[in-house]
């Protein structure tokens, strides 16, 4: 048992070693996608291009503007004087954004009544507007309680709100949080399961079209066996993998990681292993290397799109959230975000955690069941 | 042979892919040390018969015996008496000629002292000695079969199952990988192959002809020729396939065949149907060569059996 597993080991170390771009194809396009993830995938928006409109011209309402200013993510396009030009530049494009603070700004917050303070936004990009107007009401909530006191009795302070602003904030708007914090994080899952289930499936499909597997399997070696021989490099690189986009990640984006590593590890073992029956899975149900693509394609978007990496699962039909159940993504991005970011432990994570063991002892017990049959 | 003694049983094994009934109601024995050989057209059935008796493939039913064991019960008794080489035999082509051998030695249990020096027998056995440390990959296509039956050998099976071992390889090599396979049957190695070539068929020591899932004729090559009806001439000349046509329903004309340059024309008698066969050729225009009876070959038996669709 041990020699023949032995063999099969250093048999894909041979191989891997031969294929001089494997090392290029495992590394290169995971850092390029924590790149253009940990970049472009973010909801930060900055340089909103932004009109200004101040009817009140007063101190309050510059040291409002300025705050604007301040923060980076407006770009002040046009001061405008009048109400029409601020129509025309939504109109145009030429901003994103209109901020009009009305005549009697300053009186009225330092009487104590609502403030009228206008924001218009240019609903066509409907994400972009609504960032933005996160931003705005959180710059101006602050304003207004730093304000407040001071011009205020503070046994009003629970009364009306000094600033009203015309449209609402998104509920999921987190401004606690940097986004590639977030995202990162999602990445390390995401990548890895994307890697991991492709080369398990290509790899077996490809010793059967080639006909190795049918050679394999006339010698006394058991399917377990074979399955391990084939499985433990590539858990391995797995691991390398997390490894890899996780350095990346605090050292590149500087991710703050203030979890304990082991349930990390404990976390990726059980993903990884949850992955490999995937892939598994995947090449019992190919013949071909063409079939394993078009499959592990169908395969990898919904398990990314119902992982809750970028779309809540809390938002979704109930359906489509009883599918997630059975999603490994699911699980491993909730241990990796909290691992990462809020350092809980086990007995936080255990649900998680035991979800992830038991879908993987589900797939690679399927996997093996099938693999023998899959022979014919 | 009585069915104890038989290296290879097959008794009534069938098997069918969905409405194809690749393999129908096969049986055969093969004694040790034979070298039996598995004739047929493409999708006679002969792969599938040579996947079941390696075990990769569950026959729907009938039995199998190799040595003695059921083949279905114990597989993995089976396994290492028995070695098969696939019509592609799989190497991995990124890895030496010596590492390949090395993989299927430990796959084999081949004990650890014995992995090198059975490896460089075969290796010498086979020429292939100074390209130890070649890619497979970089191979040629007789090499690589050749690699293949070393890497099949390298546990000294007891029997050997070779799925049209010699198909696009070159002459040298094909010569060179029947020196091996008649060594080995010296040495006790039972062998059944598949081939599409005739020549090779001839050289087995006992054939079944397959056609559609079906025995049709098992014999030695010697026996089924004696067994073939009428006699067989040759008719050479310029226009083969014109007088191929032209004797098509001459009087006691069985059977025709295009062989190259020549019409092998099967007839009910030798001796009387020559001169005729002159006559009408001549009448028609053509002027033939020579008119000689031959010795059948399996071809000719072939299609004796099964009419010309069934020619290998
Ligand atoms: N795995 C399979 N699935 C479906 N049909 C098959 C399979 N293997 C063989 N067949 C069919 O069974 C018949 C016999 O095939 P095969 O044994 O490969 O013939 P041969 O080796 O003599 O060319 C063919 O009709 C072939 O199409
Ligand atoms: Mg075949």
């Amino acid at each position: 048992m041990f020699d023949r597993l032995q063999a099969m080991l250093m048999k894909e170390f041979l191989e891997l070693r031969r294929d001089r771009w494997a090392m290029f194809r495992l590394v290169v396009p995971l850092l390029i996608q924590t790149l253009a993830f940990g970049y472009a995938a973010t909801f930060t928006v900055r340089h909103v291009a932004t009109a200004l409109l101040d009817l009140d011209n007063s101190q309050a309402s510059r040291g409002l503007i300025s705050r604007f200013v301040a923060t980076g993510r407006f770009n002040i396009v046009d001061v405008a004087t009048r109400a029409s030009e601020i129509t025309r530049d939504l109109d145009s494009g030429r901003a994103t954004a209109a901020i009009v603070i009305h005549a009697g700004f300053a009186r009225d917050l330092a009487n104590g009544q609502t403030a009228p303070l206008q924001v218009n936004v240019d609903g066509t990009n409907s994400n972009t507007a609504l960032i933005a107007l996160g931003y705005i009401s959180q710059i101006v909530s602050l304003y207004e309680s730093e304000h407040l006191p001071t011009i205020r009795p503070v046994s009003t302070m629970d009364a009306v709100p000094a600033v009203e602003l015309s449209l609402a904030e998104r509920p999921w708007f987190n401004p606690g949080i940097e986004d590639t914090w977030f995202f990162i994080p999602g990445i390390i899952g995401t990548i890895t399961l994307i890697q991991v289930v492709s080369l398990t499936a290509f790899a077996i499909v490809r010793e059967r079209e080639v006909g190795t597997l049918e050679q394999i399997m006339v010698s006394p070696i058991r399917p377990v066996e074979f399955i391990l021989g084939k499985t433990v490099p590539f858990f391995l690189i797995g691991l390398g993998d997390v490894a890899l986009v996780t350095a990346f990640g605090v050292l590149w984006f500087h991710v703050p990681f203030v979890g304990n590593p082991l349930i990390m590890l404990l976390g990726a073992s059980l993903f990884l292993l949850a992955a490999l029956g995937l892939g598994l899975l995947l090449s019992t149900l190919s013949r071909t290397q063409q079939q394993a693509f078009a499959l592990n394609f169908f395969l990898v978007n919904p398990l990314f799109i119902l992982s809750g990496f970028a779309f809540p699962i809390a938002a979704m039909p109930a359906w489509l959230r009883w599918l997630t159940v059975i999603n490994p993504l699911r699980y491993f991005l909730v241990v990796i975000r909290a691992v990462f970011l809020k350092g809980v432990g086990i007995t936080v994570l255990w649900p998680d955690l035991s979800a992830m063991a038991l879908l993987a002892l589900a797939l690679l017990g399927l996997s093996v069941l099938r693999f023998r049959k899959s022979l014919d | 042979m009585a069915p104890e003694e038989a290296a290879v049983l097959v008794s009534r094994i069938s098997r069918r892919f969905g409405t194809v009934e690749a393999v129908r109601e096969v049986s055969f024995a093969v004694a040790p040390g034979e070298i039996f050989g598995l004739v047929g057209p493409d999708g006679a059935g002969k792969t599938t018969i040579l996947r079941m008796l390696a075990g990769v493939l569950a026959p729907d039913s009938g039995e199998l015996r190799l040595d003695g064991i059921d083949v279905r019960a114990a597989p993995e008794q089976a396994k290492p008496r028995l070695s098969y080489m696939p019509q592609r035999f799989g190497l991995y082509e990124d890895m030496t000629v010596a590492e390949n051998i090395l993989f299927y030695a430990t796959l084999f249990a081949v004990p650890g002292r014995e992995r090198r020096e059975r490896g460089q027998e075969l290796l010498r056995a086979a020429g292939l000695e100074p390209f130890r440390r070649r890619l497979a990959g970089q191979l040629s296509g007789g090499m690589k079969q050749k690699l293949g039956l070393v890497c099949a050998l390298i546990h000294t099976p007891r029997v050997l199952l070779l799925d049209e071992p010699t198909t696009g390889v070159d002459p040298v090599s094909r010569r060179d990988f029947w020196a091996i396979l008649y060594g080995l049957r010296e040495s006790g190695v039972t062998i059944v192959l598949s081939t599409a070539y005739m020549d090779e068929a001839e050289r087995c020591s006992r054939l079944a002809l397959l056609h559609a899932g079906r025995i049709q004729a098992c014999d030695t090559p010697a026996g089924l020729k004696a067994a073939m009806p009428g006699a067989l001439l040759a008719v050479a000349g310029t226009d083969p396939r014109g007088m191929h046509d032209a004797l098509a329903g001459a009087p006691g004309v069985q059977g025709l065949l295009l062989m190259g340059d020549h019409v092998h024309v099967r007839v009910d008698d030798a001796a009387r149907r020559a001169p005729e066969l002159r006559a009408s050729l001549a009448a028609q225009g053509f002027a033939p060569s020579s008119i000689m009876e031959i010795e059948p070959g399996i071809e000719d038996i072939f299609v004796a059996l099964l009419g010309a669709k069934a020619r290998p």
